[in-house]
């Protein structure tokens, strides 16, 4: 079987891994590092990921999309608090959330699509194969949009997504296959945009997920924003001075609260600097731990009411958890550890790297389904309750929150009107009483054979497949054939737009190698110019006048062609300028060859 | 919209599911896995929780029991070993696993697996499930009253803390009340397991059957109301 990979596709930070031998090892790019940042840019090039694409966050913010992860599943109205502080253009269509980029828009499964083509070059220029299957984790608390969008996602890359997993689940894999743990964990993971919590029981091998919860908009982002929020603020109160204005600016803040921040995990204090626009001149802010954690606490305790439902529903108290393991860049934080550590009563792990833990077991699941490890199993939960619409909008409960998947329930749907020919099913998931008050995940119409009211009798199967995706199928009982039934996501991407996105992203690739020999060319091209304009220099007396003519009129042909965008007229041009450029090239070879001789004796020639 | 909970299936497929082999047809003697072709078999819908994770038909059950079945059980249909096999045999592991699961969380809980052999051996339990305990009409319904007198008062009044340390000590009453059920339901299960047990077919162990599982009935409908007026009460008062 073709080898699987391991994807942690990550708010801030992505990775991919593999397994080696029985052990999971993350894949570094070229220069070492493991983590690619999950941020993609629109350049006059073309698109660039990771790390050369951060650059560009501050030089051109509104064509650097970062944070993606914020936007799978989601539509504009979701994200309306926060859109003032993303620097990039947001519209919506069809539900679906798109980021305007130069001309064009794209969705954020196809910007998820970038990053996870970066780690799958990264995976296949090191293994030195074809790489085209996948692992990827989610959020354990993603619900089913933003899970279906993950899977979208993937296959705009080009992979097949065999399996989605929860991160803190993933951790657990990879963290029980370290340690060989038994007993009842709880998987604390605070990353970049989200926060989960699981709680799980260990024992021979099999990893049962007793409860999760979460929290898929709380992350190191928000911890970020409200350092920000108190930088701009005292910047206009100081230099009468909005920084709004400034979308470079609003990004180096970003940064910069977020540097700092990451400085008072270690140190007790330190300074913000930020260099301000119009000439007026620097900002430099001392900044202490506590000031950091009064600043944030609220934010941190806002994690704690999860882990509190989560023991609740896995009928556990904190006693009753054996070891808590630390997950995400955030939970370096001392407050977070320190916070984690008296709801639980105990001292929280963390000795596996909590950056690539969660790849590492993306790699370990993917070795499970390839048939690699046998004796591992993990039996994962819904996060959230799965029912649909009844009459006076309330939602009636299929499949309850922390149900293991699989997990299937039936419902009997018939008609209360003679002759009805259909039924319209609204799917919902959450928590709450009122369907309104929950997520929507899509509708459907189940055909009803045209009889008496009550008569008809339509089995529909609701199926929470081992992704935590799901599937519907209805049979009619009184035939016993299945009907095709056809579900409209509330807030996701149509088959056929997914299909096309699969097609656009070929000719994206091909776009992008068109680019790269572009660049390629220009580049040589350039180095060309040089060499030439520096022979003309030193050997124009060593040749004809027309020859020397000729090759001025050549190099200017190629200066021409090396601003155009047709990298094979680049070439054709540097092919004509050697040619050109051929008798000053020998001349200046004999040249340097009867030089070089002078001064030695013959007998040292031949 | 109308719909209505089921668990039954066609008969047909019942039979299909458990005589021959899906794949080669031939006769079944593997109890999980065909044992001429190794193909995972569909776990017949048809089949109560109790048989399809091997245990008899009782209220007793060691938990322990349970969960090693339920691993062993897991580890030969979920859908993580059959990556590489056929449509068919994943959506088989898919739908014995999803069963599989039902099954375990059902059986798992005495009340949720008291409620099932209930509804196994008597019809639906659903209709009648939440009736008031008799003996409690009256003193519910002056709860009632008292907790609607205790949502319109204003909060830190000295009305308040009287109203409220009288619901505190309905609600210790009410808890009682559920634990004296449980303890009754503990007795039924251990009546019933016994009464199977002996396994006798005489018009007398009839007669004894149906007084257990019409008490049973009753005390767990009681149990659900009170249990639900409790939680009421402690999502009022905090
Ligand atoms: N030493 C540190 N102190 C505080 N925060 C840190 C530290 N190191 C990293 N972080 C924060 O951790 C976050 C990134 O963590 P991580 O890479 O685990 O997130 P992610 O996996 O990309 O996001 P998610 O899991 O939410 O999708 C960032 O917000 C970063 O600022
Ligand atoms: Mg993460």
């Amino acid at each position: 079987m073709a080898r699987i990979v391991g994807i942690d596709l990550g708010t801030t930070n992505s990775l991919v891994a593999y397994m080696a031998d029985g052990h999971p090892l993350v894949i570094p790019g070229r220069n070492e590092r493991t983590m690619v940042p999950s941020v993609v840019a629109m350049t006059d090039n073309g698109l660039i990921v990771g790390d050369a694409a951060k650059e560009h966050l501050t030089r051109s913010p509104e064509r650097t999309v970062y944070s993606v992860k914020r936007f799978m599943g989601k539509s504009l109205e979701d994200v309306q608090g926060e859109l003032a502080y993303f620097p990039y253009h947001l519209t919506e269509q069809g539900g679906v959330i798109r980021i305007k980029l130069g001309e064009k828009t794209y969705s954020p499964p196809q910007i998820s699509a970038m990053i996870l083509k970066e780690l799958k070059q990264r995976a296949e220029a090191h293994l030195g194969e074809s790489i085209t299957k996948a692992v990827i984790t989610v959020p354990a608390y993603f619900n089913d949009s933003q899970r279906q969008a993950t899977k979208d996602a993937g296959m705009i890359a080009g992979l097949e997504v065999l399996r989605i997993i929860n991160e803190p689940t993933a951790a657990s894999l990879a963290y029980g296959l370290q340690q060989k743990t038994q007993g009842t964990i709880a998987v604390y993971d605070l990353g970049g945009g989200t926060f989960d919590i699981s709680i799980l029981k260990l024992k021979n091998g099999i990893f049962e997920v007793l409860a999760t919860n979460g929290d898929t908009h709380l992350g190191g982002d928000d911890l970020d924003r409200q350092l920000a929020d108190l930088f701009v603020k005292e910047i206009r109160e100081r230099y009468d001075l909005d920084l709004n204005a400034y979308p470079d600016h609003m990004q180096a803040v970003r940064l910069e609260a977020e540097q700092t921040k990451v400085r008072l995990s270690d140190a007790m204090k330190t300074t913000a600097t930020l260099d301000l626009p119009d000439g007026k001149g620097r900002y430099e802010r001392d900044l202490t731990r506590d000031q950091l954690e009064s600043l944030t606490m609220n934010l941190v305790e806002r994690t704690l009411g999860p882990c509190r439902l989560a023991l609740k529903d896995a009928g556990l108290t904190p006693n009753d958890i054996d070891e808590v393991v630390l997950v995400g860049g955030s939970t370096r934080m001392p407050l977070v550890r320190q916070r984690v550590q008296e709801l639980f009563g105990k001292t929280p792990h963390c000795e596996l790297n909590p950056d690539e833990v969660v790849a590492l077991g993306a790699a370990v699941q993917a070795d499970i389904l390839s048939g690699g490890t046998t004796d591992m199993l993990l039996l994962d939960v819904t996060p959230l309750s799965l029912g649909i619409e009844t009459m006076g909008g309330v939602m009636s409960s299929v499949i309850r929150r922390n149900t293991t998947i699989p997990a299937g329930a039936k419902e009997m749907f018939t008609t209360y009107v003679d002759g009805q020919t259909g039924v319209d099913i609204h799917i919902l998931q959450g928590e709450r009483e009122l369907a309104k008050d929950n997520r929507s995940l899509a509708r459907f119409r189940l055909k009803m054979p045209p009889l008496p009211a009550g008569v008809p009798r339509i089995e529909v199967t609701f199926l929470i497949d081992a992704n935590g995706i799901l599937n519907v199928l209805a049979k009619d009982m009184r035939t016993g054939q299945s009907q095709s039934i056809e579900v409209k996501p509330s807030y996701g991407l149509s088959d056929s737009e997914v299909e096309r996105m699969i097609e656009d992203s070929f000719k994206f690739a091909a776009d992008d190698v068109s680019a790269r020999k572009l660049i390629e060319a220009r580049l040589e091209a350039g180095a060309l110019i040089t060499t030439t304009e520096k022979s003309l220099l030193e050997g124009n007396h060593l040749i004809a006048s027309d020859n020397i003519a000729a090759t001025h009129t050549a190099l200017a042909a190629l200066t021409a062609a090396k601003d155009g965008t047709d990298p094979r007229a680049i070439r054709a041009r540097m092919a004509d300028l050697e040619q050109a450029a051929k008798p000053l090239t020998v001349a200046l070879l004999n040249d340097s060859l009867i030089k070089g001789l002078q001064g030695k004796k013959v007998s040292e020639v031949t | 919209m109308d719909h209505q909970h089921t668990h039954s299936a066609s008969p047909r497929e019942l039979q299909m599911a458990r005589s021959m082999c899906w794949h080669c047809q031939s006769e079944m003697s593997g109890e999980y896995f065909c044992e001429r072709c190794v193909k995972v078999q569909p776990v017949s819908k048809e089949l109560d929780y109790f048989t399809c994770m091997g245990f008899p038909r009782r209220l007793t059950i060691d938990p322990r029991q349970l969960e090693t079945k339920f691993y062993e059980l897991s580890r030969a249909f979920h859908p993580d070993f059959f990556q590489n096999k056929s449509a068919e045999e994943q959506t088989i592991s898919l739908s014995n696993s999803a069963l599989l699961n039902t099954a375990y969380r059902t059986l798992r809980d005495p009340i949720e697996r008291a409620e099932y052999l209930l509804d196994l051996e008597a019809g639906s339990v659903k209709q009648i499930r939440n009736s008031p305990p008799a003996d409690l009409f009256e003193e519910i319904l002056e709860l009632q009253d008292t907790l609607n007198e205790y949502r319109a008062v204003e909060q830190t009044s000295e009305a308040e803390s009287t109203l409220r340390t009288k619901l505190q000590s309905e609600r210790n009453m009410l808890e009682q009340r559920q634990r004296n059920m449980e303890a009754a339901l503990q007795q039924l299960f251990v009546q019933w397991d016994a009464l199977q047990d002996r396994g006798e077919a005489t018009s007398q162990a009839r007669a004894e059957r149906d007084r257990i599982l019409k008490e049973m009935r009753e005390h767990l409908s009681n149990r659900t109301y009170v249990k639900n007026i409790v939680s009421d009460l402690v999502s009022t008062i905090g």
